[in-house]
């Protein structure tokens, strides 16, 4: 039976390709590659705060490690993660369409993401950066002796890959829905993609220009942000955040819509205000853009911009907690199954609703005082990137592997490391909301020795949660050789990419489907 | 003319599905093009609000009547590739042509005196940094203003390097009959890009040469 | 012109001729004295041929509501990052 993984075996047909689908699996390949890359730069991290003393390396090293970490992490990892990989492969597919509307710009994307990461390795072997993943000024432009160019340069060309996948989705949904596929009958995962799209589109242009602008002031010498010149170090900030905070929902809405989709599948029920549902992925994204001085409270920008800052960061909080309400209400009533994509949206939702909920502590301008620049803004964000977006990431691989490799994993196996990713996650980054509290500040390779315990609870964390992201990687990679072949529809889920066979034929559809139905049409009962 | 028309690329159902991915893509693209010099515009605001005396002053140093005629190039460049698609839905390829070999031209023109400003104004210390004349930069805000005039109008000139080689490329497929009265998507989206970088300077033009001329 | 999607030449120049006199327009108005009011009064008739270059030249006219949306959205956004940002330090 033929499926795109068996129409051309050469590499070349692989490197050239413009299917979406074999896009998807050369990103996901990239990116599993800078996740342990950025892990790696963790595992040092952690092994360093194990103990109060700064002795596993220097503070310079130290400073480019989690410089790295953040780095890697953010643009090379969260960011592309579920739009490049998931998105690709499934955009198309949900909405009835044979490919993206710009299939060689996509394989263009994938390239200039390549391309970003050689810049960034570059940088690493030359010696590292230093300024931490946010290129504060005027240390990143005045004072620093580590290769922030290099770094620039590499997060620069990446953001054209992040552009370019936005603009690819954005145009799609708009043209190529099959017919009878309205607006109000897409998935939300479409509706997620589509709204990281936009979010995608309108920011990165931002940071790339800021960016531009470091390089500037540190090739030349002339500043905008230098002191001495008039400049003012809260604009790089303003700048910055413009684009950093949007990002953090690049990186969180792509969950959201995973999540989504799994709940209503493994609770078989549709999803509980769909509607609703909708309105808030728009209001997030937009929204979202309206919040970034939350980043600076403390940064010297005018007391009334603090204030507005503060309240429309409370305001962001409304709709991510309709989608919490909602995903809850799905499960209320529903027949609900524990395999391994439903543990994992599971965990998203307890973890994201705890990061979301000490979000608002750090809205509170007068409680961020305290706790900015301490671990916990570091668990913070943590719950939210990794209990969050990466545990939905690892639920969507575990959900689509039967469709995008026709085969199926170990489900038992998978379970007992979500379970393990779950426990090793909360023992990493719970008590570091305790530190945060006590007052040990973030981004220092040393600390007060009243401190320890917490950081050897934080470490050992860590350990489990490594072994966690491991065994995916061993077990799913068995399962490409040794998998059970897997059906058209393995859990019985509703939406188009399970009509179609596992794994996907070329152009997916023999011809467009006529769509009429809602979507999550899932009945309790009939099952 | 020729009777050319798009080739369908498999992803698409129809040549007008095909014509309305195409420009929505381009809209999106000159949105982000907006947001990439809107952060130059934000730095602007920034400093013209913190520096109102600093850039008066510096305005009053550039050249408005070189301004006002790369203005006029510009916005003509605009009306003659207008009439450059309008030839083309006509089938009118010779004028659609030549046509888009004078848009062209008028970007060039834009740029030779451009370039002539930058060199008038290295001659008489007017880049930032230590030649920088000193009696103004004695003045808060001056050397800001001129570091946003070479990187805002820079990076302005490289969109219009860039417009008049696309420019020069679709000048030579017209030439060669790539389109016709019902194919004509690429010149379309080209157009779109130049006046889009027309509009970057509508803004920058008053932004920097009419800031205080009284 | 049998082409009913195709504009007079007329059109074109008449637009053409509007920049123009906008251009003069912005041009003497700066050496008019009006305080903060020049700056508004620069932005304004940038606006005003911004509008004609698009719905005329870039034939927003024509096209329907999505393309519309695109083309304001990334001018939207940018007041959306601007006005804050000017408000810190103006406000500081």
């Amino acid at each position: 039976m033929s499926s795109y993984l068996s129409d051309g075996v050469t590499l070349r047909s692989w490197l050239v390709t413009s299917d979406h689908k074999r896009i998807a699996i050369l990103f996901s390949i990239a990116i599993t590659a800078f996740f342990f890359v950025g892990g790696l730069a963790a595992t040092l991290i952690r092994i360093e705060l194990a103990t109060p003393q700064g002795d596993v390396v220097s503070a310079d090293t130290y400073n480019k490690l989690f410089t790295l970490h953040g780095i890697v992490m953010v643009w090379f990892f969260l960011i592309p993660s579920i739009p490049t990989t998931l998105g690709n492969f499934l955009l198309p597919i949900m909405i009835g369409a044979r490919d993206l509307a710009f299939p060689r710009l996509n394989l263009a994307s994938f390239y200039i993401y390549v391309a970003g990461g050689i810049f960034t390795v570059a940088c690493v072997i030359a010696g590292g950066v230093d300024t931490g993943w946010t290129f504060y000024t005027p240390y990143s432009t005045m004072f620093s002796n580590s290769y922030v160019l290099l770094a620039a340069a590499g997060v620069f060309v990446v953001g054209f890959s992040s552009i370019f996948t936005g603009l690819n989705f954005i145009v799609t949904v708009h043209t190529m829905r099959a017919p009878g596929m309205k607006w109000f009958r897409l998935p939300l995962f479409v509706w997620a993609i589509y709204s990281t799209s936009i979010v995608m589109v309108l920011a990165t242009p931002v940071l790339a220009m800021v960016l531009v602008l470091i390089a500037i002031e540190r090739i030349a010498g002339i500043g905008f942000f230098d002191p001495a010149l008039g400049g003012d170090p809260i604009l790089f900030q303003h700048l910055f955040w413009f684009y950093s905070h949007p990002a953090v929902y690049i990186m969180v809405l792509p969950a959201m819509g995973v999540v989504s989709e799994i709940i209503t599948c493994f609770a078989r029920k549709k999803i509980f205000g769909y509607t609703f549902m909708v309105y808030a992925i728009a209001a997030i994204g937009v929204i979202g853009f309206l919040v970034w001085g939350h980043h600076m409270f403390v940064s010297g920008q005018s007391m009334y911009s603090g204030l507005v800052f503060s309240l429309l960061s409370f305001l962001v909080a409304v709709p991510s907690a309709i989608k919490v309400f909602n995903w809850t209400a799905t499960l209320y009533k529903g027949s609900i199954s524990f395999e391994a994509p439903m543990i994992y949206a599971l965990g998203f939702v307890g973890l994201f609703l705890i990061g979301g909920l000490t979000g608002l502590f750090l809205a509170a301008a007068a409680v961020d005082v305290h706790l900015t620049q301490t671990y916990f803004v570091v668990a913070h964000f943590h719950y939210i990137m990794v209990g969050g977006a990466v545990m939905a990431y690892l639920g969507g691989i575990h959900y689509w592997w039967p469709k995008i490799t026709g085969r199926l994993y170990h489900e038992r196996i998978a379970q007992i490391a979500a379970a393990l990713m779950f426990f090793g996650f909360n023992l990493t980054f719970f008590p570091q909301f305790v530190l945060g509290y006590l007052g040990m500040p973030r981004r220092y390779h040393e600390y007060a020795d009243r401190f320890q315990m917490l950081n050897v609870l934080s470490s050992s964390g860590a350990v489990i949660l490594a072994l966690a992201y491991v065994a995916p990687l061993l077990y799913l990679t068995w399962s490409l050789f040794r998998g059970e072949r897997a059906p058209a529809d393995p859990w019985k889920a509703k939406g188009l990419e399970w009509t179609i066979a596992s794994p996907p034929p070329t152009h997916n559809f023999a011809q467009p489907p006529l769509v009429s139905g809602k979507p999550y049409d899932y009945s309790p009962e009939a099952q | 003319m020729s009777t050319a028309s798009a080739r369908l690329h498999e992803q698409f159902d129809t040549s007008r599905q095909q014509l309305k991915a195409s420009k929505l893509g381009m809209w999106t693209f000159l949105a982000t093009e907006v947001l990439l010099f809107g952060a130059l515009f934000c730095v602007y605001s920034y400093y013209r609000f913190a520096f109102p005396q600093g850039f008066a002053l510096g305005s009053k140093h550039t050249d408005v009547v070189l301004g006002t005629i790369e203005t006029a190039v510009l916005l003509t460049s605009s009306l003659t590739m207008a009439l450059a698609i309008r030839a083309i839905r006509l089938a009118q390829r010779r004028a659609a042509v030549m046509l888009l070999l004078i848009t062209a031209a008028f970007g060039l023109s834009f740029l030779g005196i451009h370039a002539g400003e930058y060199v008038h104004e290295w001659r008489e210390h007017l880049f930032p940094g230590h030649r920088f004349n000193d009696s103004l930069r004695a003045v808060n805000g001056t050397e800001m203003f001129f570091t946003l005039y070479y990187v805002m109008t820079g990076l302005h000139a490289l969109h219009v390097t860039i417009g008049f080689c696309v420019l020069l490329v679709l000048a030579v497929l017209t030439w060669r009959g790539r389109y016709s009265p019902t194919y004509f998507t690429p010149v379309e989206l080209g157009g779109l890009y130049w006046h889009l970088v027309d509009i970057v300077w509508i803004f920058l033009f008053p932004l920097f040469y009419l800031v205080s001329r009284t | 012109m049998s082409n009913p999607s195709v504009r007079t030449l007329r059109l074109y120049l008449l637009v053409w001729l509007a920049l123009m006199m906008l251009v003069a327009l912005t041009v003497a108005s700066a050496y008019v004295k009006l305080g903060s009011f020049n700056l508004v009064a620069s932005l304004l008739i940038s606006a005003a041929k911004t509008a004609l270059v698009m719905t005329l030249y870039m034939e927003l006219r024509r096209e329907h509501g999505t393309v519309i949306v695109f083309a304001i959205t990334g001018f939207c956004w940018l007041a959306l990052m601007i006005a804050p940002t000017v408000a810190d330090i103006a406000t500081r």
